[in-house]
Formats: C-alpha cells, sequence, structure tokens
C-alpha cells in the first residue's frame, strides 16, 4: 500500500449552532486518513457523527453546522483552505458521494442524460455531443440496459436500483480518486443491496479509487471493507483492519454492535441490545461519551474522555478499559 | 394532451351554465330593477314605467327571464344594456375591458418582478435583515385592503407629492404615439400599485418557502456534490421545482387580478370593466351583470387550465392521459 494517503483528515471539528448556547458537537475532533485503493469503513448508530464526517469532507454543511477546526489534505492541497469557488473543481471530480436515498436524490424535473452529462460537461468540459456518448457509456457500465433510452427518461420512471446505478455512473464519471458513499443500499431491497455493493467494489478496482463506506451493516463491513472505524457520539472509539477489529473487537460499543447481530450457528432466545440511546450531540455525558451506555463504566470513565490510543499494531482505542494492559472477557 | 384540453372546455360549458343561473339569481334576489329608485319625474305616467318594464320583460316570472336571457347569449347575442341606452353589451365590455387587462398585465409585472427575486434572496439569505424585512412587508401587504392603500397612495404620492395622476387613464387625448404610451404608464401606476399590492406579497411568501424547500432536498445536495456552481444549483436545479407551486397560484391569479380590479377601478376612478360593473350593479342592468359575470367566470377558467398546462410542461411526472 501506497504511504502517500489519498485523503487525510486531522482533528476535525464540525459543530452545530442550535442557539441559546447549544452546541452540537456532531464531528468533535476526527483523524483519520484514506489510502488509494483502500476501502474504509465509517460505521456508527444514527446520530453518532458518520454522515456529517461526508459532508465535513465534501464541505457540503449547512447552517447552522460549521466546520470550526481541523484540516482536511487532499494531494498536498488544504481544501478548507481553498475559496467555495475552487472546492466546487473537488466535489464530483476528486471527491465524488453517493447518498443514502436514491429516490429523492436525482432532481425530478431533469431527464437522467441531462443531469449526467452536466458533470462531466463541468468537470471533463466535454461539449453535448460527446458528453452524451460518454453518459452512455457510463451507463453500460454500471449495467443499466438501454441506455440510449434511460438518458430521455426522468427518475421517476425508474426503480430505486436503477437511479442508485445513475448515481453510481455520476459518481464515476470524472474518475474520482476518492468515492464516499453514505449507505448507499440502505433504502434498497435487500436484492440489490448485494448489486450494488459489487457494482462499487467492481468500480473500485477499474478505477483504482479509494472508497469510504458509511454503513451500520456489520455484514457489509466483513465482505467489503479492508479497515473499519468506528465512530460514537462524534468521536472515533475504535479503529483497525476488518478482520482484527472484528474478532479481537475491544471497544465496548462495538462490541455491543457485534452482540446485536443475529449469529447461525449459536441459538439465542434474544440478540443483544446496547441499553438506551446515542445521547444528543449537545449535552454528552461528562468524560467517555460512552459511559452512560457502557456495561464496564468504570468511575474513571465518568471523569474524563479517553484518548484514541493504538495498543496493538493498527488497532485504535477509545477506552480505559485497556489503559494498563487490560482486557475484557 | 390534446384530448385532455378539449375534455376540460367541454366542462367549461356546465359550470358557466351554473355560474350564470347563480349570478342571475343573486342579481334578481336584489330589491328594485332597473326602474325603480329613480326620482320620479312628474311629468312622466308611471303607466308610462309600467310600459317599459312590460317592453323590458321584467314583469315575466324569473325563470322566464333567465331563459329568455340564456336563449340570446347561446345564439351570441349579449343584448343591450339598459342603462346605456341603444349600447350592446359587446360594445360597452370591448371599450372597457382593454383599459383593465392593461392595468391587470401591469400589476402582474409588477408583482413577478418585486416578488419573485425577493423571495428568492430571502430564502438563499433567511433571518438576514432583508428577509425580516420583506417579510414584515408580506404582512403588511397581505393585510392591507386595496382601497385604503389606493387612498393612501392617492393622498402620498398623487395629492402630496405630485409624481402620478390619481385618477383616469389619460391626461389628453391629444398625445399619440410613444407620449401617449408613456402617458398611460404613468396613469397605471398607482392602480397597479394598489392591485398588485396582495399578490406581491403572496408570491413573496411563497417563493420564499418554496424555494427554502427546494434548497434543502436531497438532490440539491446532489448537484452541489457533482460541484456544480450555485448558480447552476440555483437557477437549473433550485428555480425549476420552486415555481411548480407557483404556477397553480398563477392560474388563480388570472381571475383574480379582474375581480380585484373591481375595487381599485373604483378608488381610481379608473374606466375599466370593474367600474361598469359596479355601476351596472346599481343600476340593476342585468344584461352587462351577466355577460361581464360569465367573463370572469371564463378567465378563471381559463386560468387554471393554462396552470395545468404549464404544470405538465414544467414537471415531468405529471401526464394527462
Amino acid at each position: 500500500m501506497n504511504n502517500q494517503p489519498v485523503l487525510d483528515v486531522s482533528q476535525l471539528k464540525t459543530y452545530f449552532y442550535l442557539g441559546e448556547n447549544r452546541v452540537a458537537k456532531a464531528v468533535d475532533n476526527i483523524s483519520f486518513s484514506i489510502f488509494p485503493g483502500e476501502t474504509v469503513a465509517l460505521v456508527g448508530e444514527s446520530g453518532s457523527g458518520k454522515s456529517i464526517t461526508a459532508l465535513s469532507i465534501m464541505q457540503l454543511i449547512n447552517k447552522p453546522g460549521r466546520i470550526v477546526d481541523g484540516t482536511i489534505t487532499m494531494n498536498d492541497q488544504k481544501l478548507l483552505e481553498l475559496k467555495p469557488k475552487q472546492m466546487t473543481n473537488i466535489r464530483g471530480n476528486d471527491i465524488a458521494m453517493i447518498f443514502q436515498e436514491p429516490m429523492t436524490a436525482l432532481n425530478p424535473v431533469y431527464t437522467i442524460g441531462s443531469q449526467i452529462t452536466e458533470i462531466l460537461r463541468k468537470h471533463k468540459k466535454m461539449n453535448k455531443k460527446d458528453a452524451h456518448q460518454e453518459a452512455i457509456e457510463l451507463l453500460k457500465v454500471v449495467g443499466i440496459p438501454r441506455p440510449k433510452e434511460i438518458l430521455k427518461e426522468y427518475p421517476h420512471q425508474l426503480s430505486g436500483g436503477m437511479r442508485q446505478r445513475v448515481m453510481i455512473a455520476m459518481a464515476i464519471s470524472c474518475e474520482p480518486q476518492l468515492l464516499i458513499a453514505d449507505e448507499p443500499t440502505t433504502a434498497l431491497d435487500v436484492t440489490i443491496q448485494a448489486q450494488i455493493l459489487d457494482l462499487m467494489a467492481e468500480m473500485q478496482k477499474k478505477f483504482q479509487m479509494s472508497l469510504l463506506l458509511i454503513t451500520h451493516d456489520l455484514g457489509v463491513v466483513y465482505e467489503y471493507t479492508d479497515r473499519v472505524m468506528v465512530m460514537y457520539g462524534g468521536q472515533i472509539v475504535e479503529q483497525a483492519a476488518t478482520k482484527e477489529l472484528l474478532k479481537l473487537t475491544k471497544h465496548p460499543y462495538t462490541q455491543g454492535l457485534l452482540a446485536s447481530l443475529p449469529n447461525l450457528d449459536e441459538d439465542v432466545e434474544r440478540l443483544g441490545t446496547i441499553k438506551g440511546t446515542v445521547p444528543p450531540a449537545y449535552s454528552f455525558p461528562h468524560g467517555c461519551r460512552f459511559s452512560s451506555r457502557c456495561p464496564y463504566v468504570m468511575e474513571k470513565c465518568t471523569q474524563s474522555n479517553p484518548e484514541l490510543r493504538e495498543y496493538d499494531t493498527g488497532h485504535f482505542v477509545r477506552c480505559y478499559l485497556y489503559e494498563n494492559g487490560g482486557s475484557i472477557k | 394532451m390534446y384530448q385532455y384540453i378539449i375534455r376540460r372546455i367541454l366542462v367549461f360549458i356546465p359550470m358557466l351554465l351554473a355560474l350564470s343561473i347563480i349570478v342571475f339569481g343573486l342579481a334578481k334576489a336584489a330589491p328594485g330593477d332597473p326602474l325603480s329608485g329613480k326620482i320620479v319625474d312628474p311629468n312622466i305616467d308611471l303607466a308610462v314605467y309600467e310600459q317599459q318594464r312590460e317592453a323590458l320583460g321584467l314583469n315575466k316570472s324569473i325563470p322566464v327571464q333567465y331563459f329568455n336571457w340564456a336563449s340570446s347569449v347561446a345564439r351570441g347575442d349579449f343584448g343591450e344594456s339598459i342603462a346605456y341606452k341603444g349600447r350592446s353589451v359587446q360594445s360597452l365590455i370591448t371599450e372597457r375591458i382593454v383599459n383593465t387587462l392593461y392595468l391587470g398585465l401591469v400589476a402582474l409585472g409588477i408583482t413577478l418582478v418585486v416578488a419573485i427575486p425577493i423571495g428568492i434572496y430571502s430564502a438563499r439569505n433567511p433571518y438576514s435583515p432583508l428577509d425580516y424585512g420583506a417579510t414584515t412587508f408580506g404582512f403588511f401587504g397581505l393585510a392591507t385592503p386595496n382601497f385604503f392603500f389606493g387612498l393612501v397612495a392617492i393622498y402620498l404620492l398623487s395629492i402630496n407629492l405630485g409624481w402620478f395622476p390619481a385618477q383616469g387613464t389619460t391626461s389628453s387625448t391629444g398625445l399619440s404615439g410613444f407620449a401617449e404610451f408613456k402617458d398611460r404608464i404613468h396613469h397605471m401606476v398607482l392602480p397597479g400599485l394598489t392591485l398588485g399590492l396582495a399578490g406581491t406579497a403572496t408570491y413573496m411568501r411563497y417563493m420564499r418557502s418554496e424555494v427554502l424547500d427546494v434548497l434543502g432536498s436531497d438532490y440539491i445536495r446532489t448537484a452541489k456534490a457533482k460541484g456544480m456552481s450555485d448558480r447552476n444549483v440555483l437557477y437549473k436545479h433550485t428555480l425549476r421545482n420552486a415555481m411548480i407551486p407557483i404556477i397553480t397560484l398563477m392560474g388563480f391569479e388570472f381571475g383574480a387580478l379582474l375581480s380585484g380590479a373591481i375595487i381599485t377601478e373604483q378608488v381610481f376612478n379608473f374606466p375599466g370593466l370593474g367600474t361598469l360593473f359596479l355601476s351596472s350593479i346599481t343600476n340593476h342592468d342585468y344584461p352587462v351583470i351577466m355577460a361581464i359575470a360569465l367573463l370572469l367566470g371564463v378567465a378563471i377558467l381559463i386560468g387554471n387550465l393554462l396552470a395545468d398546462i404549464f404544470y405538465s410542461i414544467v414537471d415531468p411526472r405529471i401526464r394527462y392521459d
């Protein structure tokens, strides 16, 4: 693996200013790198800050949210220092993004063709005719039958799976170095989910992209990703190579996530759950943010928030349990 | 599509029939007739009034009167005005309708030119000083009655400042060409503003909420994620979607402008359809009342039909088959 990361995020903070002195720290001091050709999973419950992290990279945070601090570096370019107009040349071109809801992610009043060609014309400076030709090729690549006719159709005439294929076609159209997929299959039928994920894996190989896959499906994580980052309360709580993380799970939160999955080998009455819900981002507990739900909570946990530390090679955990060579189980 | 339009136009006929019955019934329900309420001229024998009533058919039963009126309208004859003796209803209306249409166009023009850009600005900069200003103006515009705003406008801009004429459509008949056009526009500004006020406020509010809504939608985020420029996101991806509900509003506006003109024209003593309609009502001039009522009905129906047609052009999800 190349040592120069495609994307480097360092100490990123994205806060939402909700008024009355309430600040939601949706992303709070996150650092990570993504290397060429790598597939990285970003895992966590709803409200853990996964999507906000992705949107922060794209700089698509809407008010009252704001990127408060940190650096995002891509090809030695500090993205947060770019002017808004320069950033439009990065989006869709160097970093592309696919969203969760294919049903609403395409503009209902324009044809598929119009929506694919506009990105080609913007970033690749193609003329109308070439862009049209290229759009047909792209639709073929993502496995859409009758591409010529589909270009003339409107989003409402396509199924959810087809629309997500169109989204992928748009995302890969400018051969980005990084593709961010924010729960790309959550809204799709189970049978279509695997097709779309396989297609993304295929595209990733073909165009040698890096992929940041946001998901809460640990099955998907196991099958498709090289490395996992687990997010909780706007912070990364555990990070490791996929196989390592799933086998030698360290953080109690990650263990809770895994325990909530059905396992065919074991006969259990009830699946495991993590008690409680993610606390709102404007009122995290003092100390470790997971302390209010953690089964192993100690006094220390409620007093200060542990650092993200490397306990095994490449295996980072934010938990006091492992501080003095300790372990659980 | 064409079949749909033809079907819609055919539906006009029973609707207009129902409308005419209601309007005729209401007009007749008002006490008095064209010959009552006048100062009795001592030189005219009361029997002459009765003869006149007989001649005009006012003594027949109301259904018979309606049937007589309807059957001549079906033949394309709207009859003669009772108040303006010897003048056909058609000639009276064609003389006035041009003024009202121009007034309506000016009002609509002011509405769109003011409301849409401000609405878009407000949506893009919500809770900014200008947005608050526009919101305040919006509620002011919606809450102020037409006639009151007209009177205040006359008092301030016409009587005190003398910028605009207070009434009529032209100041002299001797003008021609561009000078005449300028003079007519000059006369149209105050009534146009007055007539357009409520519409401006409404459109501004609608435009703001629609654009705000669309800007928050997933496909706008997609467009931004593709690296589209702010201009492209606004003019291509946002506006067309935001205009869809505005088109419905415009359909109603067609009829609303004509009927709103009734009061505005009265305030500015503007010789349009509205003043004719009001004077016809006080004169019990049934043929004119009925003709104008039908015209307003047709205007509203056509406005809605046009809105539906534009709908299907702007929004591909709508198909009329």
